[in-house]
């Protein structure tokens, strides 16, 4: 049947697709990305950054939003967090001086999740240049 | 309240719920619903798939079904319609290809009025066409966009789809409530409001609503399902990304970890995910593979020039009217019953003999 060698075609590429991620990784094991501390950030606030860890890890562009707002639309510069500690709602002068190493922290962790923000268009992500 | 429904949102509601409270007690059930439902799901998933495919393979197509949207090739001077009533291997590839992409067959969807006349008209009625295109492509976007947790590095492609599909800063920024970072895909938002729409049309549409079936209703649920979901953990509740990437790569790599720190709700959506590849392959969502299988769209509409062998037909033994005829033709004139060819005239004696 002439039929049949299409079928089977058919069922090859349906299988390469549905397997696409199996072979794709072939090989290569993928952990989460080593994310670097700096010196500062561990001795500035004791270890800790400026909410818990867990919040950080999953709700830090929501903070960042957050600071925009307050910055931008009411001029508020101060945040104080859940344990009572003062920072000033900075992405360039307060996430950045402890977390100056960008690439190794910022970056590692967007490139594994494929985000990119847009931020960089405008903040400047070398603080200590401004200086 | 209408059965067929109500008993498929009860069992989407309840594998939710058993979902959601059972990942949250421990290991166990994160093992389960994170690693070996997701393998025995795909694998399910293939083998059930291909078999549906076999089957289809298998069944003979007795004749050609000529339902076609054209004018077939006849006369030189009749103008044939040459993708609608394909009449070569290559035009068939093309009208298959704009079935597949573009749905054609659901464009050509009308709906019967009487009006005042009283007179009988055939309106377009093309709102399904364009809920069922957002809902598919909305879909295809959706889970080639999910492709960023099942690849590492991500694929230049998987980056521009994401770049294209987030092309729209939503961002709604009060006091008391911030929305849009991380970036609003649109992609899916659009797949919910889609399967919304096709549920609402077989609630709300009386004659549709009359042949639709709980396995109708089921797949639009659990679609539903996992859209919220999704939707929940992007915008909502949040979850750790990295963590949940972890997982995944973890299962394609065939290292599969449960990394610490994952909302419930993360397990729901892939408990759905993995019901909907396990309902798969005995649902009608095998419409996906069935299309190349559709004898309406997939074959050349030459009836008139080439005869299509019924490939189950094997030699008849057949007896036609001569023969029969020349059995019989004594005993016929006999009855008086007319012949074609008459008797010849033999002296009975020979008759005889060959009795
Ligand atoms: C005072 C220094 C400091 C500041 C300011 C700071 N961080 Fe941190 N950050 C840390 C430290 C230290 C950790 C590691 C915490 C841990 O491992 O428990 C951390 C952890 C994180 C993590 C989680 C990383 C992981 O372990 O997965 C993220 C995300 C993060 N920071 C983002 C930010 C952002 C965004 C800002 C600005 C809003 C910011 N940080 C400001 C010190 C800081
Ligand atoms: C079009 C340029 C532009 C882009 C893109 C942009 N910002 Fe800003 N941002 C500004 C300007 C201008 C200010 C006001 C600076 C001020 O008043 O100190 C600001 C202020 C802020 C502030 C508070 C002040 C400070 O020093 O940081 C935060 C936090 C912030 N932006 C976060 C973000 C984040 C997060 C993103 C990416 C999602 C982003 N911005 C993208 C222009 C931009
Ligand atoms: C633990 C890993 C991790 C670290 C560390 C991290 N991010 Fe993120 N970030 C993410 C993930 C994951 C997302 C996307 C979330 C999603 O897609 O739901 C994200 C999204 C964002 C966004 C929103 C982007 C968008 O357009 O959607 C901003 C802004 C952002 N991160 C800023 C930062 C800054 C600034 C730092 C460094 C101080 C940082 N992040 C460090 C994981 C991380
Ligand atoms: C096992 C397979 C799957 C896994 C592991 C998975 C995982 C995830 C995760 C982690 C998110 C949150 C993304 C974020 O916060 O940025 C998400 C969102 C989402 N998921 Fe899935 N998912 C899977 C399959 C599917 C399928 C098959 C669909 C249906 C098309 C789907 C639809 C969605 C939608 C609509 C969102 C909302 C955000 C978006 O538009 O990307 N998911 N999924």
């Amino acid at each position: 049947m002439s039929e049949k060698k299409w079928i089977i075609a058919g069922v090859v590429i349906f299988v390469t697709v549905v397997a696409f991620p199996f072979w794709f990784n072939l090989g290569k094991a993928a952990p989460a990305p080593e994310l670097e501390l700096t010196e500062k950030a561990k001795e500035l606030n004791h270890g800790k950054c400026v909410m818990p860890t867990d919040y950080m890890q999953s709700e830090h562009m929501q903070l960042l939003d957050l600071w925009r707002h307050s910055v931008v639309r009411n001029a508020k510069r101060t945040f104080v967090n859940s344990s009572g500690q003062e920072f000033n709602m900075s992405l360039s002068n307060t996430c950045l001086e402890c977390h100056s190493n960008k690439a190794e922290f910022c970056d590692r962790c967007h490139d594994y999740a494929s985000v990119r923000p847009y931020c960089w268009d405008c903040h400047i992500d070398t603080p200590k240049e401004t200086e | 309240m209408n059965l067929k429904y109500m008993y498929s949102l009860l069992a989407v509601i309840v594998l939710f719920l058993v979902s959601y409270i059972l990942a949250g007690t421990g290991m166990a059930f994160k093992v389960l619903f994170g690693i070996i439902l997701p393998y025995a799901a795909l694998l399910t998933f293939i083998i059930g798939f291909i078999s549906r495919i076999r089957n289809w393979a298998r069944s003979a197509v007795p004749f050609r079904i000529t339902t076609t949207c054209g004018q077939q090739k006849s006369l030189p001077w009749i103008k044939p319609n040459a993708i609608d009533n394909p009449f070569s291997k290559g035009a068939v590839v093309i009208r298959m290809f704009l079935e597949i992409v573009l749905f054609r067959s659901l464009f050509r969807n009308t709906r019967l009025k009487m009006k005042a006349g009283p007179k009988i008209t055939y309106n377009l009625e093309i709102f399904l066409w364009v809920g069922a295109l957002a809902f598919h492509y909305a879909f295809l976007t959706v889970l080639l966009r999910h492709l960023r947790f099942f690849t590492e590095p991500v694929p230049i492609l998987v980056q521009l789809l994401e770049t294209v599909d987030s092309f729209f800063r939503i961002e709604i920024l009060y006091d008391i409530n911030q929305f849009g970072l991380p970036g609003v895909y649109i992609s899916g938002l659009v797949l919910l409001a889609a399967v919304t729409y096709l549920f609402l049309r077989r609630v709300f549409i009386p004659n549709v609503k009359y042949i639709s079936l709980a396995a109708d209703f089921f797949p639009l649920f659990l679609i539903f399902g996992i859209a919220f979901t999704g939707i929940l953990m992007r915008y909502v509740t949040k979850i750790d990304v990295v963590a949940a990437k972890e997982l995944t790569m973890g299962l394609v790599s065939f290292h599969p970890t449960i990394p610490e720190g994952l909302a419930s709700i993360f397990y729901v959506h892939i408990f759905f995910v993995s019901i909907l590849l396990v309902y798969f392959p005995f649902s009608k969502l095998m419409h996906i593979g069935g299309i190349f299988f559709s004898p309406t769209r997939n074959m050349t509409a030459d009836t008139r020039a080439t005869r299509h062998i019924n490939p189950w037909n094997y030699p008849v033994h057949v007896h036609t009217y001569e023969e029969y005829e020349d059995e019989f033709r004594e005993k016929m004139v006999e009855a008086g019953l007319p012949v074609v060819k008459q008797p010849v005239e033999t002296p009975p004696e020979e008759t005889e003999k060959k009795e």
